[in-house]
């Protein structure tokens, strides 16, 4: 019979085992492929945290996926470089080590989303989507008409950044990175879901009356889902930039938030795997499409309004059937 | 800045205030009636501008190609409204996001393939070309004046449409009450699908009259899209007075925020340092601009509170 | 034990333009009582009961819970400070098992909602506290069905035991009885009968059997004023009660 949890192991399975057979049949393309979905679904898996868990639909993650990126973008640029960013109030060079990378993405991120959150997140419905929105676009005007990192062009960085003990460059080590990092990320999130935290989140989602009744106040909640969330997001805003080793102002750019939130649909909103699977599933049909028509994407629009109107719990609501109530 | 030059910046931001307010008055009616979040709403701004461009080309008539947008918009927007928008009501809001960016992958890739990647160009007609003399020396465009003017007419119009006639007070009933209006026997699905093609009139509309100065192509609806929730977010939803005091806001502090911004950091930076930053600033202008309004009043300066 | 009001409403007044919803409303809720607030339709109850739960801002007067002003806090801080809700329509997590609603109150209670890494259903106390309080209202062998599934009935019974695992100083119930059936109101009458001693009870009800059984004193609101206040008996006798709402019914 197959559960949730024997799917989750087995999706997981799969997206390891696929790049590692690509590894022993010499397909670095494959690789790059499962990578990227790997990425798009740790920044799935944040949006997730804010949004089916907590209903925060924000239509504005890009603006985490590209803070993350540029923190990338920028430091390793000055580091090529040989430039420091500022020497005032004191130095800061640039570097390409991607531990130090990783935690500017994701302290820049948390302060953005604690910014953006704490005058969204008392809106609701309608307005919050559209006030989230506008701050996606806000970075993303901003990030086009500052030239002093590419501007619209965007940023190349030429040797991907280092990564102690590994050698980055090569796919399959690039891959185990970035599937190690999506299982913390994993873990992560599961241990939210299942603290006084999460129950209390995924009950302000239900109905905020009940929340209040019970003597909890839904704005801080928020607040913290949608920062943390937004710090996940960020994250892998970093590694999809070192991944191209490209930045540019599109991935702020709306279309980029409206993404994440088709991995999350395809896969399953409100599971803890949907993002990963709907990721997964969005890459392949990216990469098959792709190859058959230069306009799939009307194909791919077909395709998700099929799902959001006929197969709403996504590819795990129709292999598993109704959520159980989780403990 | 001169006098003159600042005269006509201000009527630069009025016209695009103006065209913001076409796209912002049928989406805030259609989120105040129908409770329905649509991206697909620059998608209409674009079939009407390419409709508009279509036809210009095949007749020659400025006035037949503004007709063919409103037609044509309108038609889409029924259109979608009757095989998709219609399933959405019930749903929830992330639904009908999803729903509507599908429709706006498929309208876009579709015009593509209909119409290519190059852009088309839709011509000034000739009655509103060249500059037209104004009071203290100024001297404007026609056209845009023309934008200007059209653009009020079309807010008067909404006006009286709300409010004196029976489409406006079943509207603004929906708005306070869509299951009362049903039980009173008015045809909700009728008039969802009027307010729908109505809105989508309105943005097909705009699109051709901006066609005409900047050029036509896939995707020129986003931006203004974009535009336009900031400006029923400003405005409060539901409300087409929020949508023109919005609008004119939204319109004037983005082109006078470009204009001046760049001159006010020259006084006091080096030009080239002055201008970046100037027009980064500027970018963000109405963004600032509505998260000041949001701090103030959460539901906008016309939402219901 | 003392005769001080455990919660006390001073002059609450409230319009809506030029509707006037509450107009000085003062009444008291003492230790161990019984308090229910009749009216007939329109009267202004659901504004009133808005008000003294927090979710709607006065225009005057003040709430007093224990002696304490607690009128310029919001709704869940009155919760917290202890005023156990019910609703009228059943506000609860649907998604959420007949336990994980008992332990989220429970969870309100102790004030633990940022707490982030715990697995909070295996937490003991939490536990302890939503077993005991559906214990109490007999809901204990339901407590992993999902909340979807329960019947209207056990709904109500699961919004008193969230309430309780609030351990409350007082109750706010909005229409308890609603659309229990004769069985559903005999259990819930005797239910709250026996509630009244861990916390005194403001009922809002329409069942006038239900209220004349249980309640120690009755105010009776009309058109946003009380009109009334007494033991049923006095409320029963009182003419200006009888003409505006008690004419009807047979009591």
């Amino acid at each position: 019979m197959l559960t949730e949890r024997r799917l989750n192991v087995l999706v997981l399975a799969l997206l390891l085992a696929v790049p590692l057979w690509a590894w022993v049949s010499n397909e670095p393309f494959t690789i790059t492929l499962a990578t990227r979905a790997v990425i798009f679904a740790i920044a799935g898996v944040g949006l997730n945290l804010a949004l089916g868990t907590g209903g925060l639909v924000s239509l504005g993650h890009a603006a985490f996926f590209g803070i993350g990126g540029y923190a990338m973008g920028i430091l390793a640029s000055h580091a090529q470089s040989y430039t420091a960013l500022t020497d005032w109030p004191f130095l800061i060079e640039g570097t390409k080590s991607m531990p130090v990378i990783w935690l500017v993405a994701i302290v820049a991120s948390a302060l953005a989303a604690l910014a953006i959150g704490a005058l969204s997140v008392r809106t609701s419905g309608v307005y919050f989507i559209m006030i989230t929105l506008a701050f996606g676009q806000m970075f993303y005007y901003f990030m086009i008409s500052w030239p002093a990192y590419g501007g619209e062009d965007g940023l190349s960085i030429y040797v991907r950044n280092s990564f102690p003990g590994l050698n980055t460059l090569d796919p399959i080590q690039f891959f185990g990175l970035t599937f190690v990092l999506l299982l913390l990320v994993l873990a992560l999130v599961t241990r939210l879901r299942s603290s006084a935290f999460g129950l209390a989140l995924g009950a302000a989602r239900q109905n905020e009356n009940r929340l209040r009744a019970v003597g909890i106040a839904p704005y801080r909640l928020y607040l913290l889902a949608f920062t943390i969330s937004g710090a996940i997001t960020g994250l892998s805003g970093a590694l999809f930039a070192d991944l191209n080793r490209f930045v540019s102002p599109t991935m702020f750019s709306w279309h980029t938030s409206g993404e994440i939130i088709v991995f999350i649909i395809l896969g399953g909103v409100g599971r803890l795997m949907g993002p990963v699977i709907g990721a997964a599933l969005y890459v392949m049909l990216e990469h098959l499409l792709g190859g058959v028509s230069d306009y799939w994407q009307i194909y791919f629009g077909a395709i998700l309004l099929g799902v959001v109107l006929f197969a709403r719990g996504g590819l795990i609501g129709l292999l598993v059937g109704r959520e159980v109530a989780h403990d | 800045m001169t006098f003159v030059l600042l005269a006509e910046q201000v009527l630069n931001g009025l016209q695009f205030g103006v065209m913001l307010f076409l796209m912002a008055a049928g989406l805030t009616l259609i989120f105040g009636v129908m409770g329905l979040i649509n991206l697909a709403h620059g998608s209409l701004y674009m079939v009407g501008a390419f409709a508009a461009a279509a036809t210009a080309a095949a007749t020659g008539s400025f006035l037949l190609a503004l007709a063919a947008s409103l037609a044509a918009a309108a038609a889409a927007g029924a259109l979608m409204e009757l095989m998709v928008i219609r399933r959405l009501y019930a749903r929830d809001h992330l639904d009908q996001v999803l729903a509507t960016f599908a429709l706006i992958l498929i309208f876009s890739e579709g015009t593509r393939w209909l119409f290519g990647s190059f852009p088309l160009y839709l011509d000034i007609p000739d009655a509103l070309s060249g500059p037209i003399s104004l009071p203290f020396g100024i001297d404007y465009p026609r056209y845009r004046l023309a934008i200007i003017g059209i653009g009020l007419v079309v807010a008067f119009a909404m006006y009286l449409l709300i409010t004196r006639t029976r489409i406006g007070i079943q509207i603004r009933a929906g708005e306070e009450d869509r299951e009362m209006i049903a039980a009173l026997g008015v045809d909700i699905s009728k008039l969802y699908t009027i307010v729908f093609a109505l809105g989508a009139a309105l943005a097909g509309f705009a699109g051709a009259l901006i066609g005409a100065i900047q050029s036509v192509q896939v995707g020129m609806g986003e931006p203004v899209l974009i535009l336009a929730f900031v400006v029923i977010v400003i405005g409060g939803i539901g409300s087409v007075k929020g949508a023109l005091v919005g609008s004119i806001l939204v319109g004037l502090t983005d082109t006078l925020g470009r204009a001046l911004l760049p001159v006010a950091f020259a006084t006091f930076m080096e030009p080239s340092a002055a201008t970046s930053l100037g027009a980064s600033l500027a970018s963000m202008a109405i963004y600032i601009l509505m998260a000041a309004v949001l701090i103030l009043r959460p539901r906008g300066l016309y939402g219901a509170a | 034990m003392t005769d001080a009001p455990v919660l006390e409403l001073q002059g609450l007044s409230k319009r809506f333009g030029a509707v006037v919803a509450s107009n000085d409303v003062s009444l008291d809720l003492k230790p161990g009582e019984i308090h229910a607030l009749i009216g007939p339709n329109g009267a202004g109850k659901s504004t009133l009961i808005a008000q003294i739960a927090g979710s709607l801002a006065s225009d005057a007067g003040r709430v007093m819970l224990e002696g304490r002003d607690v009128t310029a806090l919001r709704a869940s801080a009155r919760a917290k400070a202890g005023l156990g809700r019910t609703f009228q329509i059943s506000s609860l997590a649907m998604e959420y098992t007949v336990l994980q609603n008992a332990v989220l109150g429970a969870v309100g209670q102790a004030g633990r909602a940022f707490s982030l890494w715990r697995s909070v259903m295996k937490a003991r106390s939490f536990l302890n506290a939503a077993d005991a309080a559906l214990e109490s209202v007999g809901l204990a062998e339901f407590r992993n069905l999902r909340t979807d599934e329960l019947s209207h009935g056990q709904r109500r019974q699961l919004e008193v035991a969230i309430a309780l695992t609030m351990q409350p100083h007082a109750f706010l119930m909005d229409e308890p009885m609603a659309g229990l059936g004769m069985e559903g109101t005999r259990t819930m009458t005797g239910f709250l009968d026996e509630l009244r001693h861990r916390a005194p009870i403001l009922l809002v009800e329409h069942d006038m059997n239900a209220v004349f059984q249980l309640a120690d004193r009755i105010s009776v609101l009309v058109y946003g004023e009380i009109i009334a206040t007494g033991t049923p008996d006095e409320i029963r006798a009182d003419p200006a009660v009888r003409s505006a709402y008690l004419g009807e019914s047979t009591v």
